[in-house]
């Protein structure tokens, strides 16, 4: 199994690599939507601006492609930006819209506490979780980010406190159909568990042994 | 859950070894980054920066292999810096493998370049790096690897702090060239100073030797994270050792997964 790493010019694409060439996981990089046809799993990393992510998107077809590749089975990791890009809105870019999966906005960190929130953190488990399968409770993961998605998501599997609490982890519980979106009603549970998506705010391929079992249990879940 | 204080050991190169220099005169090499990286990373080391410190044109290509090496060793951040003047350069940098660049002179020269680099890479990305040293009135900034005072020795290091926050970068690498290799600690004031006027992590550089001058930087000092060099490629002050030191006493440090006991 191949992972597809979609290229919008994200920074941190080349460290997404080389820590799963660590794990002895082959990659290549997607560059177009039909790059994706036939992909297992696909990660979507990030780094920079939510307007920036959102028009590479739409310019590549990259959002619909990834929303065929969702329907038909293929496992999704978004990273840090990538997280944010499977809501409907981020207040970084008012005017352009995400991938819409999942309901709500990113919004900014508190400017009470120093942004961005850079460096190593924690995360409190909120659900039962496959990506954070056997990695301990008091793992630390790198963070770097000034905008965070709500952890009241209902796809939120564990939250991570700075300034406010926000959502660290996502699975695809509650995962709306990529066909319906915007607002329809969800389809039934038994096509929901086909959705094979995930997402975190931190970056696991900069996060040491605990990054790395992440990344080992994404492997596992897209399988 | 707590944002953890982190510890960056540093690696000044000639652009392929790592040296020790005293003011860049008569540089001893001191080993290979790459193989430093790894061994810090395995010790705890919360993150990397590598520097050219002769940060010659010529030898450009030498310094983007070595960041390539350090990169492909490492699973935790990357800043490199030295000699960056344009985007290019940090282009250069970034593609080679490192997470963040630091800019110093370049950016009091063309303070510009540092919102040029937050839109193209984040502010996540961009470092500020500010030598220092006390003058009559404050802190004055010092350019060219402190060679230089910056704007005629008119520039306030805090002021520039705050100013380079606003224009894009996040994070001030701040050094203090009074307590640069005199092993006397951080110096307090400074970093405190900067600390609270930045609304952006503040790294502390600078006259560190024992773990205690860690802990005043981590306290009395508000500082982010606190870098150094020798002390750790001497095996002075050991990484795991250090962070145990911090936790006991109070300070929220990253330990990593099946330390070794002692």
């Amino acid at each position: 199994m191949k992972i597809a790493l979609v290229d919008y010019g994200a920074g941190n694409l080349p460290s997404v690599e080389r820590a799963f060439r660590r794990l002895g996981a082959e990659t290549e990089r997607a560059t177009r939507g039909e790059d994706l046809s036939r992909a297992e799993a696909i990660v979507l990393p990030g780094v920079g601006h939510f307007g920036a992510l959102a028009r590479a998107l739409g310019r590549t077809g990259m959002d619909r492609a990834l929303g065929a590749a969702i329907e038909r089975g293929a496992a999704l990791l978004g990273i840090c930006l990538g997280l944010q890009a499977l809501f409907e809105r981020s207040d970084e870019a008012p005017e352009e819209s995400g991938l819409g999966w999942l309901a709500g906005t990113v919004r900014p960190l508190p400017p009470e506490v120093k942004l961005p929130h850079m460096g190593w953190n924690q995360v409190r488990r909120v659900g039962p979780s496959a990506l954070l399968e056997g990695i301990p409770d008091d793992a630390w993961f790198y963070f770097a980010h000034s905008y965070a998605a709500p952890a009241a998501s209902a796809a939120a599997v564990a939250v991570c406190d700075y300034g406010e609490c926000f959502a660290a982890a996502i699975e695809s519980a509650a995962v709306r159909p990529p066909s319906r979106v915007p607002g329809s009603e969800s389809a039934s549970s038994d096509r929901k568990a086909r959705w094979r998506l995930a997402a975190v705010q931190f970056h696991p391929e900069k996060s040491g042994g605990a990054g790395a079992a992440l990344l080992e249990n994404f492997l596992e879940l897209a399988r | 859950m707590t944002l953890a204080r982190r510890i960056i050991p540093c690696l000044d190169t000639d652009g392929e070894w790592v040296v020790k220099g005293v003011q860049f005169r008569d540089l001893r090499r001191q080993g290979d980054p790459a193989e430093l990286a790894a061994r810090y990373d395995r010790e705890g080391a919360d993150e990397i920066v590598v520097l050219d410190i002769a940060a010659s044109r010529d030898r450009r290509p030498t310094f983007l292999e070595t960041i390539r090496r350090v990169a492909a060793a490492l699973a935790i951040p990357l800043t490199a810096g030295g000699g960056i003047r344009t985007l290019e350069d940090a282009r250069a940098v970034v593609r080679a493998g490192a997470d963040k660049v630091t800019v110093n002179t370049a950016a009091v020269e063309r303070p510009e370049l540092l919102a040029e680099l937050a839109a193209e890479f984040g502010s996540q990305a961009v470092v500020l790096a500010i030598d220092a040293s006390l003058a009559k009135a404050g802190w004055q900034v010092w350019t060219r690897g402190g060679r230089e005072p910056a704007r005629g020795g008119g520039l306030d290091a805090i002021r520039w702090a705050a100013e380079g926050a606003r224009r894009g970068a996040g994070e001030i690498l701040l050094t203090s060239i009074d307590r640069d290799g005199t092993r006397s600690g951080f110096d307090i004031e400074l970093t405190a100073a900067a600390s609270r006027a930045v609304g952006v992590p503040v790294i502390a550089s600078g006259g560190a030797e024992t773990p205690e001058h860690f802990l005043e930087v981590f306290g009395r000092g508000e500082a982010d994270a606190a870098l150094a060099a020798s002390i750790f490629h001497e095996g002075l002050v050991p990484i795991a050792g250090l962070k145990r030191f911090l936790a006991e006493r109070g300070v929220t440090v990253r330990r990593t997964e099946r330390q070794a006991p002692c």
